[in-house]
């Protein structure tokens, strides 16, 4: 548990704003990943939490390569690759492999169950030779909980927790070490959520994979995760093991994030004390100089407005916090009773 | 215009005293079927629930349970074809409205019963600003001037504490924030003052942040104006938040009924029972989800007997040849499983 498999350094990806159709001009910069560092160890878990637009899906594709960094790196086992390109950075796709979140869109309707899983081993021929390709698929199908029969149906006839486990297969079949998770259960009903969780946390044991985690909901992720990284407006507001963000988060984004999760108890009704923030994620395009959450913070001070608080340990925390005033806070709302 | 739509013994008082003991929205034995090319799907089998003024009622449920269908036929938006009403009734102050005729629905609608979408951007118009399509109701239903009426929706963003009301009633829809949007339909739906609001998944698509927003503000709105609530989501924790009473639905039907907190404590069916344990709990970290085996019926083709019995671990012979009614076990509480008494009874 103590290689680090995967390390972001400083990552900046910003999306060009342009106006005009001949004479394009760049009038500013969607900040989508500003600054983000945080590493991945072998075999374990890291999630990343966040409200929609604060970055995580983009520092997903970034992590895929799918999308180049503005600045910074990504290193898989200490090579930069966003540095590669052509065969190296094929060869490197066998190794980071992404389950994505809508099962309904991400899977090809002309293509046959055994057509959408076999694919990678067209790119990749090496890992199977032809001839074993179709027991190859028979065995990841029975794999995931799919009847091995099955291979010669086409997306459609599936329901979306089995098309998500086609999902899984597939980026299953060239034994990837990392496999990035990006909201892959948000999209299902809760009783077949669980089923695709427990297949994650199966395979992962059979396997030894790395997985980063993409999710909204903190409830899964926290089932999930090994450490937690809460994202807020393209940055990284605090990082730690599963336990550090959820029993003593020190950040006022994440004690408040945390306390607005509905709890399944309604004995706890009157008990929880919630924080209310109030008004809307501000723009990526021109976030809030200093501390970005600083607009809605109860406890902005000048300083927060004036200086960037840098994600580190401050004294009376056990764990990185980009917070000027960073503390403990008794959040009842993510104890069960 | 109002006193077209009710009666005056039927006339709930505004703070719930006085009331006749008619209740206020009733679905009694409601079936719905979908005839497509494929085959009929019988969407809903035979619905029953009710809710009173000032009360909240969490209809619970995953997708294809027929939650949103009885919505929309309470609201007599259902698409037909395909959709067809084949029995049952869904009574208002007492009074049937499968048997009334187009207009007079009408102008229940909005009036008597409005629904909040999941969807705020679908669901208003992108062409028209936010501003006018809550004036119009005005103007139509209430025959307000344009002035009076912007005044009027004014307030009523101002209510659903839009920041800024004055200026923002001008705005086009895209020009909203989800959350503002979600505000914006809230205040549309309560503009004719309702008295049964229909919440369909009103928080789905929002952030966590936004989503306690959200439900402190209908539930705020609903405690002001003693409506009557029907919240229509799958997520257990928000209705355990907010919900007096709970109806679960599975495959068309209601499968349990119970007020909120006995339904958490001890749950009367293997389905509610399979919900509430495969939700990822804080304190269960590590240890395998439990899990609900299998998947949903197709509703072409629902099984015989108990519908939930290919997944239920509890199933015997007889779930598979009889439906089990749903029946009083206990006090206020209903099940459908032939082994409710059972469930309800064990440590």
């Amino acid at each position: 548990m103590t290689e680090n498999i995967l390390e972001v350094r400083d990552l900046v990806k910003h999306y060009p704003v342009t106006r005009g159709v001949v004479f394009k001009k760049t009038i500013g910069h969607v900040k989508a990943v500003d600054g983000v560092s945080m590493e991945l160890r072998s075999g374990e878990t890291l999630g990343v939490v966040g409200e929609s637009g604060c970055g995580k899906s983009t520092l997903a594709r970034v992590l895929m390569n799918l999308e180049r960094p503005t600045a910074g790196s990504v290193l898989y086992k200490g090579q930069d690759i966003s540095k590669l390109s052509g065969g190296a950075l094929r060869r490197l796709r066998r190794q980071i492999q992404l389950v994505m979140q809508d099962p309904y869109t991400s899977l090809n309707p002309r293509m046959t169950v055994g057509d959408l899983i076999g694919e990678p081993f067209e790119i990749h021929p090496d890992v199977a030779p032809r001839g074993s390709r179709r027991q190859k698929v028979k065995e990841l199908l029975d794999l995931v909980g799919l009847n091995p029969e099955h291979i010669n149906r086409y997306p459609h006839q599936f329901s979306g927790g089995q098309r998500q486990r086609i999902g899984i297969a597939r980026a299953l079949a060239l034994r990837p070490e990392i496999i990035i998770c990006d909201e892959p259960v948000s999209a299902l009903d809760v009783s077949i959520q669980a089923q695709v969780m427990n297949l994650l946390e199966k395979l992962q044991d059979e396997f030894g994979l790395s997985y980063v985690f993409i999710a909204h909901d903190l409830s899964v992720v926290r089932h999930l995760s090994d450490r937690v990284a809460v994202m807020y407006l393209g940055k990284i507001v605090e990082i730690g093991t599963e336990d550090e963000i959820y029993e003593r988060p020190t950040h006022p984004y994440t004690q408040a994030l945390l306390s607005a999760v509905p709890v399944p108890d309604p004995t706890l009704r009157d008990q929880k004390a919630i924080i209310r923030l109030t008004g809307d994620v501000p723009s990526p395009v021109s976030p809030p100089s200093g501390c970005r959450f600083r607009t809605r913070c109860w406890k902005a001070q000048d300083v927060c407005a004036e200086q960037v608080p840098l994600l580190e340990i401050r004294s009376g925390s056990d764990h990185p916090s980009a917070c000027h005033f960073a503390e403990k806070r008794e959040i009842v709302a993510t104890h069960e009773a | 215009m109002s006193d077209i739509l009710v009666t005056e013994q039927s006339k709930p008082g505004a703070d719930g005293s006085g009331r006749p003991s008619g209740r206020l929205l009733e679905v009694e034995d409601l079936r719905v079927e979908f005839r497509t090319r494929d085959g009929v799907a019988k969407v809903i089998n035979g619905v029953t629930y009710h809710v009173d003024a000032g009360e909240t009622l969490a209809v619970l449920g995953e997708s294809g349970s027929g939650k949103s269908v009885t919505a929309q036929t309470i609201m007599g938006i259902l698409d037909t074809p395909p959709g067809f009403v084949t029995g049952g009734q869904v009574r208002f102050h007492g009074k049937d409205m499968l048997a009334m005729s187009a207009e007079e629905r009408r102008r229940i609608r909005g009036e008597g019963i409005a629904m909040v979408f999941q969807d705020a951007l679908s669901a208003l118009n992108p062409v028209f600003t936010v501003g006018f399509q809550i004036a119009e109701q005005f103007r139509v239903r209430r025959g307000l001037s344009r002035a009076d009426a912007k005044k009027r929706a004014i307030e009523m963003l101002d209510q659903v504490k839009i920041p800024n009301a004055k200026g923002r009633f001008s705005n086009y829809p895209h020009q909203f924030s989800g959350g503002m949007r979600q505000r914006a339909m809230i205040a549309m739906s309560l503009a004719l003052d309702p008295e049964v609001l229909i919440a369909d998944e009103p928080t789905t698509a929002l952030d966590v942040t936004v989503q306690a927003q959200i439900m402190d503000l209908l539930a705020e709105m609903q405690r002001e104006r003693q409506m009557g609530l029907i919240l229509i989501t799958h997520d257990l924790g928000v209705v355990a938040d907010v919900a007096d009473r709970i109806a679960v639905m599975y495959a068309g039907r209601i499968v349990e009924e119970a007020n909120v907190y006995d339904l958490y404590a001890k749950p009367a069916h293997p389905y509610t029972i399979g919900l509430i344990d495969s939700i990822p709990r804080m304190d269960e970290k590590g240890q395998q989800l439990r899990t609900i085996k299998g998947l949903p019926p197709n509703l072409m083709n629902i099984p015989p007997g108990c519908p939930f019995n290919p997944r239920c671990p509890m199933a015997q012979p007889v779930c598979r040849e009889k439906v089990p009614p749903l029946l009083q076990v206990g006090v206020s509480r209903a099940s459908a499983c032939h082994f409710a008494e059972e469930l309800v009874n064990r440590d």
